[in-house]
């Protein structure tokens, strides 16, 4: 069955392989495990971890001043009591999607390409989490107050209250987490069985031994991992959609216009995976160049990923056109106003800016030199990235600035600490990122390996 | 304590016999010759899953599935109870006379927590399945061992196999064309 999928496709199949032809399970092991194991550290690697140091520096920096001095330090007041923190979590939540769709919903799907990208979007995803889980406990003031959002036996003798979305968010994302190390780490144990063998060093060795846990690939092992992987890819899958439809209802169960809508659910999961996927390849198209892993991540998984960015992009455009839709229809004036707000208020440029970000530019994709194109897929990457991060702040600041009484109006405007721990954050993924590609295999070694031998089959 | 070099005391002191080979097809095929000799208690070790080799050396069900599925339960049950009995029981607000067992508001969490603890089963009914962590097994003692995770393929009969017999097996072992036959030692 699935050959004869492929044999449909087999036209692209003949053109750009998902693998590089004359590859050995020897050759995929070594060529994956020098890069940690046996490479020289490249000297952009050295580069980039500083930088991305300094910018975590930075964050320390920023969290530091804001917890000694509380969050009025950031631009947030009545009425946008939201800002930066909440578009930054988001914005950060929606991109961990795209690691968890690659590696599971793609391989329910059985789609072959996701092998060669599936470990290192995985890693994304968990750094991409932990961004995100930052700012709603800096968002909270006292922090160090977080456990109250757990139900546990205390001596106040109070509990959380479970009709409220924001005490979902605390169980989605907290859950999403835990399940996105588990998948992860469970997908590294035969690869870390790999870096042990593999390693000459005695720490490194000793070090992934103790991470591998004895793993020796025996047949009944791999039997019940197969299906325990599979499982979790299940059971991944409908989690995924979920943990960004509660976020969405952080937004949507509020009053306030231009949040209380139904549509907010699935357009914020299609919104997440666009927004993931550009991610994914604003890291992929560097990473394969740096690393000389084009025989591994092909045009063909570039090209692919641009479809996902198409398909996902027109169903943010439909949201978008529906919102407006709604609020037109609706008749109600505060939802007409609001959409007056967004297009022609004093944020005019930043929903336009997302348009042209999220909308016009990705339109690129519909061309096919454009999509087997590395360059011009990098720009349209980024530009999805601040697209999706200029619709979140359409959404909660703009929302937030006017609502019902034209009194309680108010602006926002970041200051420097919202920019500080902003682009701390990224810098935090960033290094992450580094240590990740420095220490353990960016790509999947035992499932490269199934694939040389799917391949040589097929031939 | 074991006399060296008799035939009976070979059988106790090492953990089994090792074949070597360069690729999948030839394990699948020598695991099952080894099934069909009779051989119960034996291994097959590959780099990657290969379909079929744990079946050829007859195991069949793994209770994975009924794991997760009853961790699953356990999540959705105790997730719901969790907040009925925090809303309703512990904590009650009257809120406008509405009902206290609000129970379309407490799906998400109970719809997360199903996830989270069936996901926990499956991790961890994996590695407790697998015998893992285990920091030492025998068959690390064979040095082209280190191979298994890179481009070779193992099959290794335990001497615990009721069948095992030193030299009958090295000679069945030496006769399904591998590219070597090692002892392990315990």
């Amino acid at each position: 069955m699935e050959s004869e999928q492929l044999n449909k496709s087999s036209e692209i199949e003949a053109t750009v392989p998902v693998i590089e032809p004359g590859h050995t399970f020897a050759s995929v092991t070594d060529k994956i495990s020098a890069i940690v194991l046996t490479q020289r550290t490249p000297r952009f690697w050295y580069v980039g971890f500083g930088l991305s140091f300094i910018l975590v520096l930075v964050l320390l920096f920023g969290t530091a001043y804001l917890l000694t001095m509380g969050v009025g330090v950031w631009g947030i007041n009545i009425p946008v009591g939201w800002g930066f923190a909440i578009v930054n979590f988001v914005w950060w939540i929606g991109i961990g999607h795209a690691g968890t769709l690659i590696s599971a919903i793609l391989l329910l799907l059985r789609q072959k390409w996701r092998q060669s990208i599936n470990r290192f979007a995985e890693a994304m995803t968990l750094f991409a989490v932990a961004c995100a889980g930052m700012f709603p406990l800096l968002h909270l003031g006292r922090p160090w107050y977080a456990y109250w959002l757990f139900p546990y036996p205390s001596t106040m003798g109070i509990q959380p209250q479970f009709r409220s979305p924001l005490v979902w968010d605390v169980f989605a994302v907290s859950t999403y987490f835990t399940v996105s190390l588990l998948f992860w780490y469970m997908g590294l144990i035969p690869d870390l069985a790999t870096m042990r063998d593999q390693a000459r060093r005695r720490f490194a060795r000793f070090a992934y031994g103790i991470l591998a846990m004895g793993w020796r690939g025996s047949a009944i092992h791999w039997h019940r991992y197969e299906i325990a992987y599979l499982l979790m890819a299940g059971l991944a899958t409908p989690l995924v959609v979920s943990v960004h439809t509660v976020v969405s209802f952080d937004f949507a169960v509020g009053l306030v216009p231009g949040w209380h809508s139904t549509i907010f659910p699935p357009y914020f999961v299609a919104g997440a995976i666009y927004s993931g996927f550009a991610m994914v390849l604003t890291l992929a198209i560097p990473l394969r160049k740096l690393y000389g892993l084009e025989d591994f991540i092909t045009l063909r998984h570039l090209k692919n990923m641009g479809e996902v960015m198409l398909a996902t992009g027109l169903i943010v455009a439909y949201g978008y056109i529906m919102e407006t839709f709604s609020a037109w229809y609706s008749g109600n004036i505060y939802e007409q106003y609001m959409m007056w707000n967004r297009l022609f208020g004093p944020y005019w440029y930043m929903y336009w800016a997302l348009i042209l970000f999220n909308i016009l530019v990705p339109q690129a994709l519909w061309f096919r030199t454009v999509r087997t194109n590395p360059v011009a897929l990098f720009i349209i990457a980024i530009c999805v990235n601040i697209g999706m991060w200029l619709e979140r702040y359409v959404i909660v600041v703009v929302s937030l600035s006017r609502d019902f009484l034209p009194s309680s109006w108010g602006m926002y405007s970041a200051t420097v600490w919202d920019y500080a721990i902003f682009v701390g954050s990224i810098g935090l993924f960033v290094c992450l990122l580094f240590l990740f590609i420095r220490v353990l295999p960016m790509i999947s070694i035992f499932e490269m390996r199934e694939l040389v031998h799917d391949t040589e089959e097929s031939r | 304590m074991t006399l060296p070099g008799s035939e009976k005391t070979k059988e106790h002191s090492i953990y089994g016999l090792m074949a070597e080979f360069g690729q999948p097809e030839a394990l699948l095929e020598a695991a099952h010759r080894s099934f069909a000799e009779g051989y119960r208690r034996m291994d097959a070790y590959s780099p990657f899953p290969i379909d079929g080799l744990a079946e050829a050396i007859g195991f069949h069900k793994t209770r994975i599935p009924l794991l997760v599925l009853i961790g699953g339960i356990i999540g959705c049950v105790g997730g719901f109870y969790l907040q009925y009995w925090v809303s309703v029981i512990d904590y009650p607000l009257n809120i406008g006379g509405r009902p206290l067992n609000s129970w379309p508001m407490f799906i998400p969490v109970t719809f997360e927590l199903t996830i989270l603890v069936a996901a926990l089963s499956a991790v961890l009914g994996l590695l407790a399945l697998n015998g893992l962590p285990m920091p030492y097994h025998p068959v690390f003692n064979v040095e082209r061992f280190q191979m298994a995770t890179r481009n070779r393929f193992f099959l290794c009969i335990e001497s615990a196999d009721p069948k095992f017999d030193y030299e009958a097996t090295r000679r069945f072992l030496e006769s399904v064309a591998p590219q070597g036959v090692y002892e392990v030692e315990r």
